[in-house]
């Protein structure tokens, strides 16, 4: 094989034979190196694109957990609603843009051809709600009410809406058992939005598409566990999308159930009472503004005061948590969140602040047995103050005399606390303080929780303000430009202030001080703090962070997560101090501001402390404050613009004590009317299916109530029980045998400086 | 023509036993080319079973008989082996008298295509149907006619030891008689086909030792072609998507693009070593159309990844490096030329193939050879083979 024949072998085409071999040897080696190229090299990536083309995911959604109050009764659960959605990304491929679609949809709906469009174009910043803001390719809910026959019209005729389906889902709602409300405690649901998809992806809680996240409230909050995990399918497809296999399935988890320590019924009563406060507030005149009183705004709160367990929260004004689900509407969205809405969304139990008033006076008097002032010694409560030319007044001008600490809190005579904190700030070095001012009436407002937030199981929560030193140092830093330009040593009144402040309103002025003793000035506090003052007031000195989940409880009702009450630290005063404010608290309500309205209260078997309050707000009516507490719990009731503390929420605190503890208007107490004369101890039943039995509730607790009180005053039962009506207390209250006393009318006193804060 | 003439060749007397003679030092069967041979055999085994994978599913296509596709690769496969044995047996040589009657049925057949006998599948008029579900593909066997009808005239007078090249008349006659063919399948229009054809001229020519002049004229002449046919819109709209998706496949992932674009995801997902036979997603999902046949190699791709794809190119390479061998070692200029015509056959049409698959040539439909399923394109290469174990076996031996 190795000779050369002489025939057909010349070199030239021998060389051409052998470049031919290169030249395949070369291609063959190109198709090697790409094939190397696109197997090995870029495998990974042509291996996820393969699962990518042939796997479907069909995903079922998880059905969200249930929100129940301490019985068990389902605040928040979930119902079966034929939804109709529209797919944008099928609408945009339509010649129109799914317009003649669309207004076909409206028209079997029943709908606007207007508001089915606004319901299905995406939200951007220049889009007023309604709009959607979910992912575009997700189908967007158009309506959850649509009836069978509705459904049925467009399920029939699928090729006259193409893009457009009919299918049962199950829809949060909120039932509102005894008509209660507790909207802002329970929060809302809205579609996830892309960014929260984002960031959520690689925890182990992925939001789906598809997937509703809480908004505020308790929905927000435990959203994790509420949410559960929605069950996905995944098929293998083919180039049709025919399903050739099925690759993997994970079932749907449900949402863990939320047990609450709200109580359902006193919910309603809380609500109810403090509705009835603000409209009977509404009919009273103010003899300062020469105007009745506006009560825009109140909170009410009940708390287990030895576990710091919400019972009820309610926030005025409220609204009807369903309008969330399946979307809300432009019309529904404006009032709620206009300009002319007065934010119903607000929690005012944990967003509202402002000044807290008299109720701030345990806080001075902590800080005065702090600052070495004996509790039983003797201070001057004089009609009125001086400091430097200034005059500030007790309330109404009255004087008690020389009276303890003990008694100073009772009639809540001002001219005591500010004789203290004056000292206090002189004793600091008055208006050029010592290196390291005591500041013993600031310490003490932070030791008792104030000036932060207090850890309540609800998002949001605002933090109140201590006016302090650095409070006021920063406060003047930001404000000191506009002050220093607006401010006329000889102008109006607002430009006086501001000159005043431009020139020292970095600086602790003795008025500043004085104010804040009692209460009154640039100090901000939320109902819930002041409940978990007069909480710990209550039960020895231990502030407990509020909650008001108690349990989560696994779909199955196998795993029980108990949510155990947590104590955030000990109220800065010794056990003999306590016992002597608990005697002098006892006192408010027996012979002091409360007394009032606490008449005929059966004291010796539930004995009742209290403390009223009235801030002032520049430029707006009084706010009115009542904080109260017994052995099992303490109720704060705030209006803003209500007046006075006792005049405005007197009767409304007491009507709830009385729902409590089965109190009867002549005082006896109906333990069986009792709604929870002990705080609720355990938990629902869970029964072995895993459901939680619910207890019947009555229609509405409130109007029950009412009706027994009524029946009960028709037949006199007390000797001397005449119905009243006291100059700003129109509303008649149950019984009263002693004639109220004092804080009758809101307080004027001179002010300086400082800004003012309006319930938010 | 019988078995005992072409062989008579070898020197061995016919008294021997057919059987001895067969295996023994210096018989036609130890001379026959059996790395090729294995080679070509191997591919149509894996073929076969790549066929199977991607069509076992494709109920529309096998008419609910999961080895229709299998049972008839193997068949064919059969026919093929049975064809190159018999062109042993005939020899090329042999066969040389019979090149202007081959050629002649074959142009017939790819005219016959052009009438309404022919079949229009893909765009192409390509098909003769025969009925009963056969049909046959006459342009597969213009490609062995063309290299016989060229390498018989080339080679005539060189051969005859009248001269060391062939001279410029020999060249255009050979020219014209691979013009008639090219030109009708161009009118196909099957311009895959037609490319092979003349890579196939222009090895034959390479072969044959005429002058670089030829060469390099025909190469311009191929250029200026191609920028005719694209001037002057002969293409047809599908061929020119194809070059514009090959250019970039994102192009129109759901149209043009699609095909490019899920070849290479099947190939790419295989891996080193694949997914297993049956086991890739991309051909149990049908996401690569024409897989059975063009795309045949995505299946290996990706069921049997970088190894198995890999093999597939390396029995290709065996088979051509030894089709490269046997045109350099043979005496005859016929044998060469008809060797060399071959190679660029097969080494177009497999980096063709393969390439496209790749995303690194722009689709055409072209079988790969022995693995695509499709009876003419498996009898042609087998015939080709027949024709490369003649040149090697009988060729004269040194003694």
């Amino acid at each position: 094989m190795t000779n050369i024949p002489a025939t057909g072998r010349t070199p030239r085409v021998q060389t051409r034979l052998v470049i031919i071999q290169i030249l395949v040897l070369s291609l063959l080696c190109t198709l090697g190196g790409r094939l190397w190229y696109l197997q090995i090299r870029e495998g990974a990536h042509y291996q996820k694109q393969a699962s990518g083309n042939h796997v479907q995911q069909v995903v079922q959604p998880a059905v969200r957990g249930a929100i129940l109050d301490a019985r068990g009764v389902p605040l928040a659960d979930n119902e079966t609603r034929l939804v109709v959605s529209a797919s944008r990304t099928e609408l945009l491929k339509q010649k129109d843009d799914g317009k003649a679609v669309l207004t076909k949809l409206a028209g079997v709906l029943g709908m606007d051809v207007e508001e089915v469009m606004q319901k299905v174009r995406l939200c951007d910043s220049k889009t007023p709600q309604p709009c959607w803001n979910g992912s575009p390719y997700q189908p967007i809910p158009i309506t959850d009410e649509a009836t069978p026959k509705q459904a049925l019209q467009i399920r029939e005729r699928a090729e006259d809406f193409p893009g457009i389906t009919a299918e049962p889902v199950a829809v949060r709602r909120y039932p509102g058992p005894g008509k209660s409300n507790a909207a802002q405690v329970l929060g809302y649901l809205s579609p996830v939005t892309d960014e929260e998809i984002q960031r959520a992806k690689d925890t182990d809680s992925p939001y789906l598409r598809s997937d509703m996240v809480g908004r505020s409230g308790l929905e927000r909050q435990y959203d994790r566990e509420l949410r559960g995990k929605a069950g996905v399918t995944r098929y293998e497809v083919d180039n049709l999308g025919r399903v050739i296999g099925k690759a993997k399935s994970d079932p749907a988890q449900p949402g863990s159930t939320l047990v609450t320590s709200l109580d359902a019924r006193v919910q309603r009563i809380a609500e109810h009472e403090l509705d009835k406060a603000m409209k009977a507030a509404r009919t009273q005149w103010d003899r300062n503004t020469n105007r009745r009183y506006e009560a825009d705004s109140g909170a009410v709160v009940v708390m287990e005061a030895k576990t710091g367990r919400v019972v009820a929260m309610a926030s005025a004004p409220a609204y009807d948590p369903n309008v969330w689900v399946g979307g809300i509407s432009a019309k529904d969205y404006r009032a709620l969140t206009g300009k002319d809405s007065n934010y119903p969304l607000l929690n005012r139990a944990i967003q509202g602040q402002s000044a807290p008033g008299s109720t701030f006076k345990v806080v001075s008097t902590a800080a005065a047995v702090a600052a070495g002032y004996d509790f039983n010694g003797k201070y001057p409560c004089t009609s009125s103050y001086s400091v430097g030319g200034q005059v500030f007044n007790n309330f109404e001008g009255e004087s008690f005399g020389s009276i303890t600490l003990g008694r100073a809190l009772e009639v809540s005579c001002d001219t005591v606390f500010y004789y203290l904190a004056h000292t206090e700030w002189k004793k600091d070095g008055g208006i050029n303080p010592k290196k390291n001012p005591k500041d013993h009436f600031y310490r003490t407002a932070h030791q008792f929780g104030l000036g932060k937030r207090t850890g309540i199981d609800l998002p949001d929560e605002v933090t109140g303000r201590v006016p302090d030193r650095r409070w006021k140092e920063e406060y003047w830093e930001a404000n000191k430009d506009a002050w220093c330009k607006t401010g006329k040593k000889d102008g109006s009144y607002v430009e006086r202030i501001a000159y005043e402040n431009c020139l020292e309103g970095n600086k602790m002025r003795a008025g500043d001080e004085i104010n804040y003793s009692i209460g009154q000035g640039d100090t901000l506090v939320t109902p819930i703090q002041m409940a978990v003052i007069y909480g710990a007031l209550s039960n020895g000195g231990t502030m407990y962070t509020p909650t008001i989940g108690k349990a989560i409880i696994s779909p199955d009702g196998k795993r029980v997560t108990e949510i155990k009450p947590k104590s955030h630290g000990k109220l800065p005063i010794s056990k003999a101090t306590l016992k002597m404010m608990d005697e002098a608290l006892e006192g408010v309500a027996t012979r002091g501001t409360a007394a009032w309205k606490f008449a005929g209260w059966p004291q010796d078997k539930i004995p009742m402390h209290a403390k009223t309050g009235t801030a002032e707000v520049y430029g707006k009516q009084t706010t009115s404050w009542l904080t109260t507490y017994t052995e099992d719990y303490t109720v704060v009731m705030t209006i803003s613009q209500a007046g006075t503390g006792s005049g405005a929420s007197g009767e409304a605190v007491r009507n709830i004590y009385s729902a409590l503890y089965g109190v009867q208007p002549d005082g006896t107490i109906d333990k069986k009317k009792a709604l929870l004369p002990t705080p609720q101890k355990g938990l629902p039943k869970i029964k072995p299916d895993g459901s939680i039995s619910a207890p019947k509730i009555s229609a509405d607790p409130a109007k029950e109530l009412e009706e027994a009180a009524k029946q009960a005053t028709q037949q006199p039962t007390q000797p001397g029980a005449t119905p009243d009506t006291t100059p700003d207390g129109g509303q008649p209250p149950a019984t009263t045998t002693t004639p109220p006393t004092g804080n009758r009318a809101t307080r004027r006193r001179a002010r300086r400086g400082g800004s003012r804060r309006m319930i938010a | 023509m019988t078995g005992a003439n072409s062989f008579s060749v070898s020197g061995y007397g016919p008294e021997r036993a057919r059987w001895t003679r067969l295996f023994a030092r210096d018989s036609p069967a130890r001379r026959l080319d059996w790395p090729m041979l294995l080679s070509a055999l191997a591919l149509s085994l894996i073929g076969s079973a790549l066929v199977y994978s991607a069509t076992r599913n494709r109920t529309e296509l096998n008419q609910g008989d999961p080895y229709y596709f299998l049972v008839r690769h193997l068949l064919n496969t059969g026919i093929g082996f049975a064809l190159m044995v018999g062109t042993i047996w005939l020899g090329h040589r042999a066969l040389r008298n019979a090149v202007p009657v081959l050629y002649g049925i074959s142009v017939l057949g790819v005219l016959l295509v052009l009438t309404p006998l022919g079949a229009t599948i893909n765009g192409s008029r390509n098909w003769i149907a025969l009925g009963g579900g056969f049909s046959l593909q006459p342009s597969e066997f213009v490609k062995v006619t063309i290299i016989l009808g060229m390498a018989m005239l080339l080679a005539a007078r060189v051969d005859a030891g009248d001269s060391v090249y062939p001279d410029h008349r020999t060249i255009l006659q050979a020219l014209g008689l691979a013009a008639v063919p090219i030109v009708i399948v161009l009118l196909m229009p099957d311009l895959g086909t037609a490319l092979v054809l003349v890579t196939i001229v222009l090895g034959v020519l390479l072969a044959s030792g005429a002058s670089n002049r030829w060469i390099f004229g025909l190469l311009a002449a191929g250029a200026a072609g191609c920028v005719a046919i694209w001037q002057l819109n002969i293409l047809d709209e599908y061929q020119i998507n194809r070059f514009a998706a090959f250019a970039n496949p994102d192009l129109d992932p759901a149209g043009v693009g699609y095909n490019t674009n899920q070849a290479r995801i099947a190939i790419g997902s295989g891996g080193l070593t694949g997914a297993g036979l049956f086991k890739g997603s991309q051909t149990t999902g049908q996401f690569v159309p024409e897989q059975q046949t063009d795309f045949i190699f995505t299946v290996a791709g990706e069921e049997l990844g970088f190894v198995g794809a890999g093999l597939i190119i390396v029995l290709l390479g065996i088979i051509m490096w030894r089709a490269c061998t046997i045109a350099r070692e043979t005496p005859e200029l016929y044998g060469t030329i008809v060797a060399a015509g071959i190679v660029a056959w097969f080494a177009f049409q497999c980096f063709e193939n393969i390439g496209m698959t790749l995303g690194i040539m722009p689709v055409t439909g072209l079988p790969l050879p022995f693995v695509s399923y499709g009876g003419s394109a498996m009898f042609a290469v087998w015939v080709a083979v027949g024709l490369l174990q003649s040149i090697k076996v009988q060729r004269p031996m040194s003694a």
